[in-house]
């Protein structure tokens, strides 16, 4: 049994009167044990980003703050450990790890600077000896190029280099305890695969124990010695990663696991031999400015076809700036293009003046990613659900007697009507999105990214109302993600897209039995967990 | 709604300029009840000290000075209030093309508004009420030509940030007008934030109003408070009454109205009080 580097017992922490209740977590108990990994699970609002503050005395108080419980670590309570304890304590002996590490990183310093700030503040190195270790650090973490990394600023690395960046400074000190909160979120699933090995690699080199937090089970699978399950600030399900994922006794862990998409050989589907209702042909976009002194210009869709045909399903998958956005609100010409055609039932719209759009609308719609900013905070849901056929000529009383209707279909209560968008969770509001897709009764749905930015059990009952809906009124679907679990559950052929242009296209099922493309080989590589549910399948 | 009442209740400081601007209104409604002669009339003996038989003494032609500040609360607050609507109406018009339609419009009106903003305020406001000849109709005027350029700023900002946001896409994706995603989405969006600024406004179009007004250039047939210290400046020594009273009116107001702006700006934008 390794030694037990931080404890926490009976640890909770208080919310403020008001919220949505008294105490983010409760009783949780927790042993973290050297050179090993502890995944942190739960879905948002399970309270698990403040167990990782409460550890490193980051909570935002006075509001939030530890209730009761110990936090010990080397003896001490941190619980209680005064500030300027707590101040040697982080970085030197807890090290750090940040989702976004754009925002964890000061953008005015270099990356060389602030890793040496580091040292400056915990140690009496002297300024070669800081040096020395920075860049045997910038190395060890896999940069390319320490010299010139050191000199860089965090913008001028891509985000998977940055977070390398982050590893090198929170592991500069050779913590004993290394905090992850959700580290490869932000990152590309390529990159992901990347960071969870290096993070991995790095633990075992200097038996480091890791408190990693996350929500995605594959990558808990591909990283966690240990798991702890915490659902709405109860530790539900403890033990090893093999235990809790290979035979859940839980019924919450058992329901998170089974809503987690699979990657799994998709149903062999007919070739779909309807007419083709929208194409694409050699489209391309520019970004950028070019201003009096040139500007800088991105490619986002270097000449892209790609056709849908009525009634089927095709995936646009491609890592973050593969351009498969850019070409989703190209196609319901919510961008304007360069050049290039795009045709819906056979006539072009590309280059339609907006007054000649409107019945283009009507047929046309989409689903957006982020349901907290698609919807207007300031309108009541029946008005968001009403306002496209108002605006295409409805009488406005028609238009929410049909929005009523749509509630039902998209599976929330009539009385959902009066009220405003805060007042929903985030797959609820989803729901609302595409009922105002709906509302115009269109031919084709456009969903970018519509369960990306939503819970695993809640992303499984959204993509289930989608393939409903889509059955039911013979829907053609253009479904643009990163994940390709969820492409191969919905999909029934899958464009892969990189750097502007769509390297390619297949059925589902050849796509996962016989990739051509290497660049689609790594997608499935990469994809986290992909042993651990083969194995499941199997 | 009610939340946000309730937020602006909380401010101590917010219900005090609440409290300060409710007596004001007070005053301006009783004003015909309590002083029902012109103020201009002439009341009694030249220089009349505080406390006998006028309140707040006479001046030095011996009219009422109370009378003189409750007809002149009506002028500050008619000339604060219809200035402040006007440079908001303009300011929103202008920044809101500005911050819709981005590009070229964006860069011409905007530089136009920064042309405005380089003028020193107080001095545009002398030139334009001298050229318009002084009344109050070319105070509000004045006014407004020098206030609007901060709400122009503000709206054309807050249209810039929400352009990008993806409910105003989602609605473009209906087949919206651009009056609509305009005049339902996006001023419903930055209502609160122009509330806030425009009430502080308010309160610095009174001081503007005051200054131009002790200049001699307010209207000479209103009484205004900017006019009966110009008048007691001369005397300033020997009967301190006639500046102090419509000294402290304004100071009063203004800093009522100001209460009354950072309540709002806290009560409608919980963001900042996240401090």
């Amino acid at each position: 049994m390794n030694e037990t580097v931080l404890e926490l017992e009976k640890l909770t922490i208080a919310l403020p009167p008001g919220a949505d209740r008294a105490n983010a977590v409760s009783d949780v108990d927790l042993a973290l044990r050297a050179g090993k990994v502890t995944c942190l699970i739960g879905e948002s609002g399970s309270g698990k980003s403040l167990v990782a503050r409460s550890i490193l005395g980051l909570l935002p108080r006075p509001h939030v703050r530890v209730g009761s419980g110990r936090i010990l670590f080397e003896g001490q309570d941190l619980a209680v450990a005064p500030q300027e304890k707590m101040r040697a304590i982080r970085g030197a002996k807890i090290g750090m790890i940040f989702q976004e590490p754009m925002t964890a990183l000061n953008p005015l310093h270099t990356i060389g600077r602030q890793l040496d700030e580091v040292l400056r503040i915990h140690t009496s190195l002297g300024k070669a000896a800081r040096r020395t270790r920075v860049l045997e650090l910038i190395d060890g973490v896999h940069l390319p190029e320490p010299g010139r990394i050191i000199r860089s600023f965090p913008h001028q690395l891509s985000g998977g280099q940055r977070q390398r960046a982050m590893i090198a400074m929170a592991l500069l000190l050779n913590p004993r305890l290394l905090i992850a909160d959700e580290p490869t979120t932000a990152l590309d699933v390529t990159t992901q695969a990347q960071i969870l090995y290096l993070i991995r690699e790095l633990q075992r080199e200097h038996g480091t124990s890791v408190l990693f937090i996350t929500h995605d089970f594959g990558v808990v699978d591909d990283i966690a010695d240990e798991v702890a399950v915490l659902q709405r600030g109860t530790l539900v399900e403890r033990g090893t990663a093999g235990a809790v994922l290979g035979a859940p006794t839980h019924p919450y862990t058992k329901a998170l696991i089974a809503a987690v998409p699979k990657l799994v050989p998709p149903t062999a589907r007919p070739p779909n031999m309807q007419p083709i209702i929208i194409e694409a042909r050699e489209i391309t976009k520019t970004y950028g400015t070019r201003g009096l002194f040139g500007g800088r210009v991105t490619l986002a869709l270097a000449g892209v076809n790609m056709e849908l045909r009525r009634g089927e399903t095709l995936g646009l998958v491609g890592e973050s700036g593969s351009g498969k956005s850019t070409l989703a609100r190209a196609i319901t010409r919510l961008l304007p293009i360069d050049s290039g055609q795009i045709l819906l039932g056979g006539t072009d719209i590309a280059r339609l003046p907006r007054h000649r759009l409107r019945p283009i609308r009507k047929r046309v719609q989409m689903v957006f990613q982020d349901p907290y900013a698609s919807l207007d905070p300031r309108q009541r849901v029946i008005d968001i659900i009403a306002e496209g056929p108002i605006i295409h000529g409805t009488p406005a009383f028609r238009a929410r007697e049909e929005a009523l209707a749509l509630l039902g279909l998209v599976g929330l209560d009539a009385s959902a009507a009066k009220r405003f968008p805060h007042e929903f969770s985030g797959g609820q509001r989803q729901r609302i999105g595409i009922a105002r897709a709906l509302a115009l009764h269109p031919e084709v749905l456009v969903a970018d990214e519509p369960v990306s930015a939503l819970d695993v059990s809640v992303q499984a009952q959204v993509l289930a109302l989608l393939a409903d809906i889509k059955a039911r009124l013979q829907l053609s679907m253009l479904f643009v993600t990163h994940d390709l679990r969820v492409a191969l559950q919905v999909c029934d052929r899958i464009a892969v897209m990189k750097q502007g242009e769509v390297i390619e296209v297949a059925p589902t099922a050849e796509i996962f039995f016989n990739p051509q493309h290497s660049y689609t080989k790594a997608l499935f590589a990469a994809v986290p967990g992909g042993t651990w549910q083969d194995r499941k399948a199997s | 709604m009610w939340q946000g009442v309730a937020r602006f209740a909380r401010n101590r400081m917010a219900l005090f300029g609440a409290a300060v601007l409710g007596c004001l209104l007070l005053l301006v409604v009783l004003t015909p009840v309590i002083y029902p002669d012109n103020p201009f009339k002439l009341a009694g003996p030249a220089l009349q000290p505080p406390g006998g038989r006028f309140l707040l003494g006479t001046d030095t032609l011996g009219r009422d000075v109370a009378a003189e500040i409750a007809y002149g609360a009506r002028t500050s607050l008619l000339i604060g209030v219809g200035a402040t609507l006007a440079a908001i109406v303009f300011g929103a018009v202008i920044g809101g093309i500005a911050g819709y339609y981005r590009g070229r419009t964006e860069t011409v009106l905007m530089r136009v508004t920064e042309f405005f903003q380089t003028i020193p305020a107080f001095i545009f406001a002398l030139l334009i009420v001298a050229i318009l000849s002084p009344s109050v109709s070319s105070e509000i005027i004045a006014i407004a030509a020098v206030s609007w350029p901060s709400i122009a700023r503000l709206v054309r900002g807050e249209f810039v940030a929400l352009g990008g946001r993806e409910f105003v896409q989602a609605c473009a994706g209906l087949g919206a007008s651009d009056a609509r995603i305009i005049l339902n989405h996006m001023l419903p969006n930055c209502a609160s934030s122009i509330i806030a600024v425009g009430s502080l406004l308010i309160g610095t179009a009174i001081l503007l109003e005051a200054g131009l007004a002790f200049l001699g250039l307010g209207d000479p047939n209103v009484m205004s408070w900017g006019l009966i210290i110009s008048a007691g400046r001369a005397v300033l020594r020997s009967a301190w009454w006639i500046c102090t009273f419509p000294g402290i009116a304004i100071l009063l107001t203004v800093l009522g109205i100001n209460l009354i702006g950072d309540g709002l700006n806290e009560a409608l934008n919980p963001r900042l009080r996240e401090r």
